[in-house]
């Protein structure tokens, strides 16, 4: 029977909670569960009949498309569960909705609203008039139906090659002949696999070629990065990054220094050493493609995912920090485009998509119970067609484990799964969502883009997955090894673990599914989410299966790991794919990619930052410069962002994401992982990327400065100090595009030797480009910025000397750290010198001589100094006479991006010690902080600014505040 | 029953998430704290009998969907409503922080219930908090400086009741202006509570419910203030509840 139960709050409420039930309760029973759904301080309850709803004209209905995770649906079933004690099958489906009420009367208005309110992608609406006070919705369940029959197929290949690239394009013909979504196999990849199958005298089943597809995706296997390019034979990734890591840990280990790189490129993420007892691990994703088409549940995709990234570290380390990055369009922006030429697929608007990335993050991190500490918004139009949206996680995990017999203990990051253990699923259901994530985010969004590639999040069955983890059966020594099931599903998976043991069996019926229906290849490529596979030793799965009840997570033995060479997927007892492990891995064709030099486009003018600058010196002009400068939502605050991520969960906080009265966004965080330590961890990241447009090389170069820089300048230590890479790219087949990919790799190698800043994990995501048509129907293609997102994670030794980014005191003295050049463009980064201003700075820092420390990046020293003054709510007197006297004009000294610099302010009774260790170093004395709201700065003679603090402190907030 | 090192139980699972910081705020002022998950209680619902304190930790139980603390309330009222009167009615001390604070007012031992915030927006920031009545857990305490973080901290209660509640003197913390008002100069009550309600009390006190954590403001560096003054006590605020419990049993 379908049933509907309706709850809605007693206060003037313009909205209702449905619950369409479909089961075989009692009335009685029924009326308990919707108690069991209602406050009665807050909220009524109404069964099978309608609230009254007065002073409303229209009702619409949102609710899910048959088969998208439904979170709220998923509790209710657990809370009928438990309530009427039903078993593992229960005949009890229950379909959410929420119901919006209008008072506009004209229908076209309503539909209006309507598609605000939904994406049609994932949700429905169905608008119902109010007549006589009640709203008349049909009791219509939104049951996924699929097809009986699903036959696993044969794919001829002795086609043309024309055949062959459509087969790629478009996916594999299913019965009906309709295409079922991209392979994004080049024709070489094609060829190699219609080779491979020819030697094997039979024809490749369905999720054979699937499977190869997901594991030789861009994707999965980095082919941009693991190719030879022009001259360089090993490839980018060999050859710079994993070649710089390795050069500086033969420096360090030849130097006598401690080389804290433990598990770097091996492992879901790299971990180094946090101190005797504990690892530290950093990982961070992106999830570009899916938060275009559904920026919420790509974004809570992409933190959760990137969470299980950390839970499959080594044997499993707990998350305890999270961090995000986002690049939107312009928010303004209202343009519509389409994914297709007939205008029926809209793209979301940047707002919407900004909306929704935002509280993507909130409701990914908050519920996971892990600080979003990290962060920055950059918005360029650029970013119109596809965002970027970042997410990392830091993980922490003990170095040794205990292991069988008693005392004896393992190292916490090798893993191996044995010949013959049961290789085990955690974790959610496997359904439709998420086919062909992994080919998909390979290539351009357009109009062959499959919206099942979208999935949503449940961040609590993965909460509950995570505990039963890593804060108990990794302890008891219950798995062997453990990886996390993303991007490719079982099929990477497995085929990844398998690698440790030598093979693997899996009979795919036993995987279970959240509805009947899906063909193997399905099952075997799904993304849902929420689901790791483990190794599960044969004589411990009892004990395992046991506690992971206990913890209500579902465990599955879905076959074995074996030495057969072999990946073997059984169905219902016939062998439907029979792959060598040496072809999956290893077969994909090498290319010799080739690059083209770009003539550098830079016209003088280009600024950094991109702010139209023109003016002479006097008062008015530079303080109206700075405060629009200021006002740039590229610089100024996003405090709207970060307070409503809990940032202080597992209270490790010691530098939060927003710092003094003042409430300024800081540039890097401090937090402590492990309660009795009195270790700190920093984190930080940077990315430049209207910098890409004159010179990817400087581009790069300054990331990877400042990411460093902002860590050295709250008290994060050099020496143990490590980065990540995280390339976003475009159009990755054009070879001008190529060639700056180089020029920006070559840099990073560059800076991180130079550095001794190892890199210890990276991920790329190389074609960020929309090909779509416009309001009136016109093609237009929009590719990002190459952006080059630079992570960095030190440790320090005593979070005490945390120092935070605002003035402190007035009468403090302010000085301004390193070199000032005429760097309005693009800034070179000065190894040599900045190495020595770093240096020093640790150890004022560390004696404690420092009030305030603020790394000087967009924007140049006057926002540094807007920004220490709104932080503090001080004022201050500042002359630039000392900066640089090559410097003609002030707005150089001003607004220069000259890398390597810090400000910082210093108590008069530490004056004489500070200056006498910055002796050696550029340091200029700028002025004092004063008490007054007054900022003042002069140049010479003359008065270039003049504002008050109050007056920065609104502008540097206005934008933020308008999105509260 | 007195003077002894009290053991506290700290319930998880099914979302919670603050467990293990509130065990290490209970454990570094000499408690006896053991983690337990709901399901492991419901096993052995007896174990309840050997503590002297209950905390029902933050979190996220069951992602609050219907509501939050509804469904996590729902499955310890199924299982253990016995088991909890039974606690109730010895000498012992209950408290709920944040998530907790929504179950344990949905189990019906605390009076009044939480909503969304009236911005309808998550918030993490420190706010101030006026002691109003008395209570073992707040012993010695007039005014205190804690972290909020939730979605659903709106307290609402009938006036009716309220006044019930101000006569027994039920009302554990106001929000109010004080030092973190003063610094950051943000709204005082932060979702729009009624009556600036932050956390009640009720079982003569011994039971208390707040939507602040003290586990979060255990050491001086977590309160945004510090980097001004750093000179301070290495001590946060919040500590002074966990030491309250634990004396409740040593006296």
């Amino acid at each position: 029977m379908i049933l509907r139960i309706y709850v809605m709050g007693k206060a003037g409420n313009t909205k209702a909670d449905s619950y369409l039930i479909d089961s075989k309760l009692s009335k009685k029973e029924l009326t308990k569960l919707a108690e069991a759904l209602s406050n009665p301080i807050l909220e009524n309850y109404y069964i099978n009949e309608s609230p009254k709803i007065s002073g409303f004209s229209h009702a619409i209905e949102i609710g899910f498309l048959p088969g998208v995770t439904d979170n709220i649906g998923h509790t209710v079933k657990e809370m009928a569960t438990d309530m009427f004690h039903f078993g593992k099958n229960a005949d009890f489906h229950v379909y959410t909705s929420k119901i919006f009420f209008l008072k506009e009367n004209k229908k076209e208005e309503v539909e209006k609203i309507a598609l605000t309110l939904y994406n049609p992608l994932i949700e429905r609406a169905y608008i119902s008039p109010i007549k006589s006070k009640k709203i008349n919705l049909p009791n219509k369940i939104q049951k996924v139906i699929l097809k009986k029959n699903v036959p696993v197929t044969e794919v001829t290949l002795s086609v043309s090659e024309e055949e062959l690239i459509k087969i790629s394009r478009e996916g594999i013909k299913d019965e009906k002949g309709l295409r079922r979504g991209p392979l994004a196999l080049d024709l070489s990849s094609m060829l190699a696999i219609k080779d491979y199958f020819s030697k094997l005298k039979r024809n490749p089943t369905d999720i054979e070629l699937e499977s190869l597809a997901q594991t030789w995706s861009e994707h999965c296997k980095h082919t941009i990065f693991a190719n030879p390019i022009d001259n360089i034979k090993d490839g980018l990734y060999k050859t710079y990054i994993k070649g710089a890591t390795n050069l500086i840990r033969k420096q360090k280990q030849e130097r006598g220094e401690e080389d804290f790189c433990i598990s770097v490129f091996s492992d879901n993420a790299g971990g180094i050493i946090f101190d005797d007892d504990y690892l530290i691990t950093h990982k961070v994703e992106t999830h570009n493609s899916p938060s275009a088409l559904d920026p919420f549940g790509g974004a809570v995709t992409g933190i959760v995912g990137v969470n299980r990234d950390t839970i499959g570290f080594g044997l499993g380390a707990k998350p305890v920090a999270n961090t995000y990055g986002f690049c939107f369009g312009q928010p303004e922006d209202t343009r519509a485009l389409f994914r297709d030429k007939e205008m029926k697929q809209k793209m979301l608007p940047p707002k919407r998509i900004m909306d929704g990335v935002i509280k993507g993050i909130n409701v990914g991190g908050n519920c996971s119970g892990i600080p979003t500490l990290s962060g920055f918004v950059k918005y360029d139009d650029r970013y119109r067609g596809k965002p970027l949206v970042f997410a990392g996680t830091v993980g922490l995990i003990s170095r040794n484990l205990p292991a069988s017999g008693g005392i004896r203990k393992k190292l916490s990051h090798e893993k191996s799964a044995k010949i013959g253990d049961y290789i085990v699923m955690v974790g959610g259901r496997v359904g439709l969502d998420g086919i062909h994530g992994a080919t998909f985010s390979s290539v351009t969004l357009d109009s062959n883009s499959p919206a099942t590639a979208v999935q949503i999040g449940d961040p609590i069955t993965q909460k509950k997955l995570s505990d039963a983890i890593v804060k108990e059966a990794r302890d008891l020594n219950l798995y062997n090894s453990i990886t996390d099931d993303g991007a490719g599903g079982l099929s990477c998976s497995v085929a990844e673990m398998a690698k440790e043991c030598g093979g693997a069996k899996v009979y795919l019926e036993k995987v279970p599914l959240k509805y009947p229906g899906l063909a193997p290849w399905e099952i075997w490529i799904s993304e849902s989410q929420e689901r790791m596979t483990l190794a599960v030793p044969k004589t411990k799965w009892k004990t395992f299966k046991k506690l992971m009840e206990r913890r209500g997570v579902e465990a599955t033995v879905i076959g074995e790991f074996t030495n057969s060479g072999k990946i073997v997927v059984m169905y219902k007892d016939k062998k439907i794919m029979d792959l060598d492990m040496e072809f999956l891995h290893n077969g994909l064709p090498k290319h010799h990619l080739k690059t083209e030099a770009t003539s550098p486009q830079p016209s003088p003018e280009r600024r950094g930052s991109s702010f139209p600058f023109q003016g002479k010196a006097g008062d008015e002009v530079y303080t109206k410069v700075l405060e629009n400068f200021l006002a740039d939502k590229n610089i100024s605050g996003f405090s709207f962002i970060s307070e409503q991520y809990d940032h202080e969960v597992q209270a490790s906080s010691v530098l939060k994401p927003l710092s003094g009265p003042g409430r300024i966004n800081t540039d890097a965080q401090v937090f402590r992982p492990v309660l009795n330590s009195n270790k700190g961890v920093v984190v930080s990241s940077a990315t430049y990327p209207s910098y890409g447009d004159i010179s990817a090389y400087h581009m790069a170069a300054c990331a990877l400065d400042t990411a460093i820089r902002n860590i050295i300048s709250v008290g994060g230590t050099l020496s143990h100090l490590a980065i990540l890479d995280n390339f976003c790219w475009c159009s990755s087949n054009d070879k001008t595009r190529l060639y700056q990919l180089v020029e920006a790799v070559k840099a990073c190698y560059d800076y991180a030797v130079g550095y001794g800043t190892p890199f210890i994990s990276g991920k790329d995501s190389m074609f960020n480009d929309f090909k779509g048509y416009d309001d009136k129907g016109n093609p237009i293609a929009i590719s990002i910025p190459p952006t080059l997102l630079i992570s960095a994670i030190s440790v320090m030794p005593d979070l005490n000397k945390t120092v935070s980014p605002e003035f402190k005191n007035s009468g403090d003295v302010i000085y301004l750290l390193g070199e000032t050049n005429d760097e309005l463009g693009v800034p070179k980064v000065n190894l040599e010198k900045n190495l020595k201003t770093y240096l020093a700075l640790e150890k004022v820092i560390q004696k404690e001589l420092v009030a305030s420390s603020l790394s000087v990046t967009s924007g140049g020293l006057g926002i540094a100094l807007a920004k220490a003054c709104v932080g503090g709510m001080l004022g201050c007197k500042v002359s630039l006479s000392q900066i640089c006297r090559s410097l003609a004009s002030a707005d150089l000294k001003m607004f220069s991006e000259s890398q390597g610099r810090i400000l910082i302010s210093v108590s008069p009774k530490n004056v004489k010690e500070f200056e006498k260790i910055c002796a050696g170093i550029f340091c200029v004395k700028l002025g004092t902080v004063s008490k007054n709201n007054k900022i003042i700065i002069t140049d010479g003679k003359n008065k270039v600014v003049e504002t008050t603090v109050k007056k920065l402190h609104d502008i540097y907030h206005k934008f933020s505040n308008s999105q509260k | 029953m007195k003077n002894k090192k009290p053991k506290i139980i700290i319930m998880s699972g099914y979302g919670l998430n603050c467990e293990e910081e509130t065990k290490f705020a209970f454990e570094s002022v000499g408690g006896i704290a053991d983690i337990v998950h709901i399901n492991d209680l419901i096993a052995k619902p007896k174990i309840l009998r050997e503590y002297d304190i209950m905390a029902f930790p933050g979190g996220f139980s069951y992602g609050d969907d219907t509501g939050s603390g509804k469904a996590y309330a729902n499955k310890f009222k199924n299982h253990l409503a016995k088991e909890l009167a039974e606690f109730l009615s010895r000498d012992t001390l209950v408290i709920g922080i944040c998530n907790g604070f929504q179950i344990i007012t949905n189990l019906g031992i605390l009076p009044g219930a939480l909503t969304h915030n009236k911005n309808g927006k998550y918030i993490d920031r420190w706010v101030d908090l006026k002691v109003t009545d008395s209570s073992p857990w707040l012993k010695g305490i007039k005014k205190i400086s804690l972290p909020i973080a939730h979605g659903e901290g709106h307290y609402v209660i009938l006036k009716k009741e309220y006044e019930k509640l101000k006569k027994n003197k039920q009302i554990a913390f106001t929000y109010a202006k004080g030092e973190i008002f003063k610094f950051q100069n943000l709204e005082y009550n932060p979702n729009g509570s009624d009556y600036d309600i932050a956390g009640v009390l009720a079982y003569n006190g011994r039971v208390l419910g707040m939507m602040p954590h003290p586990e979060r403001g255990v050491f001086a560096h977590q309160n945004p203030m510090w980097h001004k003054n750093k000179k301070v006590s290495k001590e946060g605020p919040g500590l002074q509840i966990f030491k309250n419990a634990i004396r409740y049993f040593a006296i």
